[in-house]
């Protein structure tokens, strides 16, 4: 194999522009929305003017992280069709979201899930649990995220972990803090429109060496390294494994509040469904791209230079862009890396600061009874808490493995915010305390199971032993939230929830009351 | 936008709004069931009948590789399917009983 000449790990003036281009732009946008975000609802759900397709791809920016765009490429790269596997149960998920979740949401909700949840139950104790699902969940993604910038920085720009995560931070937060959900909206817009150009580019000009054929990138990559990359590998080893990992994705997306929350800024339940839509589809696409920029990424790479800069394989879209593109290409997606991450984190805050303010402060503290200029100015503030919180846990977390964050948090959702939602819509008999006791069990046994896993236990703690045998605790912790809700409910039968939820059909299913 | 209650429980009680409440929860549930099959079905043939995946449809190229991209497509599809669906059944139906509400 011939010696690859690479700049990666330099000062790249490119993609030192384009990543300040970017954060101007986006910068201009915020002072933009600035000036249209008084009110609560133009601060949570961008006075609920976005259209479904620019919340469709919102969508996708906000799900496609840097995580999912270099970690399965690399993955690809070094393992071939076991890439594949992971990144279809990160789509499954979606057309589930529409199906179950995304219309009941917009209709029964005002700015987040918990509104939902706790739509017919008793505010106080369904708010707070809600929120300790939805907090643990974005804490545990901030983490990763926040790692992962650093790590990523500091290999492409050449900058210090801590400069990184303190730029990141600091960028959201102006993003949210001044520009609210109107802000956000459109740096993940931007972003995903980057994202999507970006690799559909690198695979043209990929494919472009292979006479625009993909299946003659297959067959060289074969002929280089054995029929095994284009069969299944060891990805799934123990089926219940793979299993409980499919049910945390899959089921997980419906419950991520980050995601949830957008359904929020759009008119009404048919543009909801529409994002969905647009959303699936472009990340399917995406998906497809990174399968495609993985196997050019073996062939015109290598496996032996890709895993001697990272061992799992991260820089491998990246090495890819410069072979094929040269040192502006290379910048270019390097930027867009970057880019991506703070649209992630921007949305993820977001979603923090208003679990936070809407359903901590004004719904439990203050009862509901705040005025507008009040709770846009608590959101504020917690937007700052949560912003500060992600710099300090980034800085804390530098070197630790944080990758299995990213599933603990798929976990928590699918154990703890899914269950309650889809209860809350669909059960007429779910109660307060069914709702408290499901949230509770999910969550902590999510947490517990991940720490007993060979992921933590053995990999992090270094026990020779795992106490819990499967790395992903779904499997477990997602029934057992659903089993404690249905015996909890049916032990303390709450005759109001029940009579409420015939009137709750009203809006769910033809949308009258929606705000 | 007078909303008058009895009006209101005629609606949620009819058998047009009853009808309406379980199409949706029809379609949801066999889109939602038809998902989880396909994907947990490739799932286990990754697991127990690799063999499967593994056979050749071309010099190099395996079955498994039009299947996996082909799951990615049929999840988008299956949204396409229920899109076509809400805004042309669904909707029909709910503007009809949101005007018998809303309108008198």
């Amino acid at each position: 194999m011939e010696n690859i000449q690479t700049t990666l790990g330099q000062v790249n003036i490119a993609s030192i522009i384009i990543f300040f281009a970017f954060v101007a732009v986006t910068l201009a946008i915020t002072y933009w929305a600035a000036k249209k975000t008084k009110t609560t609802s133009e601060f949570y759900a961008a006075d609920r003017s976005i259209s479904g397709f620019q919340n469709g791809l919102a969508l996708a920016g906000d799900y496609m992280s840097a995580a999912s765009f270099l970690g399965i490429a690399g993955m690809v790269a070094l393992k071939g069709y076991d890439g594949l596997i992971y990144s279809i149960g990160f789509l499954v998920g979606w057309p589930l979201v529409m199906f179950l979740v995304a219309e009941p949401l917009r209709n029964l909700g005002k700015f987040t899930f918990a509104d939902v949840v706790a739509f017919r139950l008793k505010q106080k104790p369904v708010r707070i649990a809600s929120s300790m699902g939805s907090l643990m969940t974005i804490v545990f993604y901030l983490i990763a995220q926040m790692v992962g910038a650093g790590a990523l920085v500091n290999i492409l720009f050449g900058f210090p972990y801590e400069v990184a995560v303190i730029i990141v931070g600091l960028v959201m937060i102006s993003y949210v803090l001044f520009g609210g959900m109107l802000a956000t909206t459109w740096v993940q817009i931007i972003k995903a429109v980057l994202l999507i150009g970006g690799t559909t580019f690198l695979v043209i000009m990929t494919l472009a060496q292979f006479g625009m054929n993909p299946i003659t990138l297959f067959e060289v990559a074969t002929e280089k390294y054995g029929d095994v990359i284009l069969s299944p590998g060891g990805f799934v080893k123990n089926p219940w494994d793979a299993i409980s990992l499919g049910l945390a994705l899959i089921l997980g997306t419906a419950g991520l509040p980050h995601i949830l929350m957008r359904f929020f800024t759009v008119p009404d339940a048919k543009q909801a469904r529409k994002s969905v839509f647009i959303a699936t589809g472009f990340i399917g696409y995406f998906y497809i791209l990174t399968f495609v920029i993985g196997f050019g990424a073996m062939v015109l790479v290598g496996q032996d230079v890709i895993s001697s800069f990272d061992k799992g394989g991260n820089m491998a879209a990246l090495l890819l862009s410069e072979s094929v593109g040269g040192q502006f290409f290379l910048g270019f997606i390097a930027a867009v890396a970057f880019a991506t991450i703070l649209a992630v984190v921007a949305g993820l805050t977001l979603s923090g600061a208003s679990t936070l303010s809407h359903d901590l402060y004004v719904s439990v503290i203050k009862k509901g009874k705040t005025d507008e200029a009040g709770e846009v100015k608590v959101a504020r503030i917690a937007t700052l808490i949560i912003g500060s919180l992600a710099i300090i846990l980034g800085l804390i977390f530098k070197g630790q493995n944080v990758a299995f964050m990213v599933g603990l948090a798929f976990s928590i959702a699918s154990s703890a915010n899914f269950p309650s939602l889809v209860l809350s819509i669909f059960w007429k008999n779910f109660t307060t305390k069914g709702a408290v006791a499901s949230i509770i069990t999910g969550s902590s046994l999510a947490v517990i199971l991940i720490i007993l896993s060979p992921t933590v236990w053995v990999d992090i703690i270094g026990n020779p032993e795992p106490i819990f045998g499967l790395k992903n605790p779904a499997i477990i912790s997602m029934p057992a939230s659903f089993l404690v809700a249905f015996i909890v409910s049916k032990l303390t039968a709450e005759k109001e929830a029940a009579e409420k939820f015939e009137d709750e059909k009203l809006r769910t299913y033809l949308g009258i009351g929606a705000e | 936008m007078g909303i008058n209650s009895q009006r209101v429980h005629q609606i949620l009680t009819s058998d047009k709004f009853k009808d309406l409440v379980r199409k949706r929860l029809t379609v949801s549930i066999s889109l939602t069931i038809i998902m989880l099959l396909a994907y947990f079905g490739f799932m286990l043939s990754i697991a127990f009948f690799k063999d499967f995946l593994t056979i050749k449809i071309g010099e190099h190229i395996t079955l498994g590789l039009p299947i996996g991209i082909g799951v990615i497509v049929f999840a988008w599809l299956l949204t396409g399917i229920y899109i076509h669906w809400a805004n042309n059944k669904y909707d029909k139906a709910v503007r009809e009983l949101r005007n018998e509400i809303l309108e008198n």
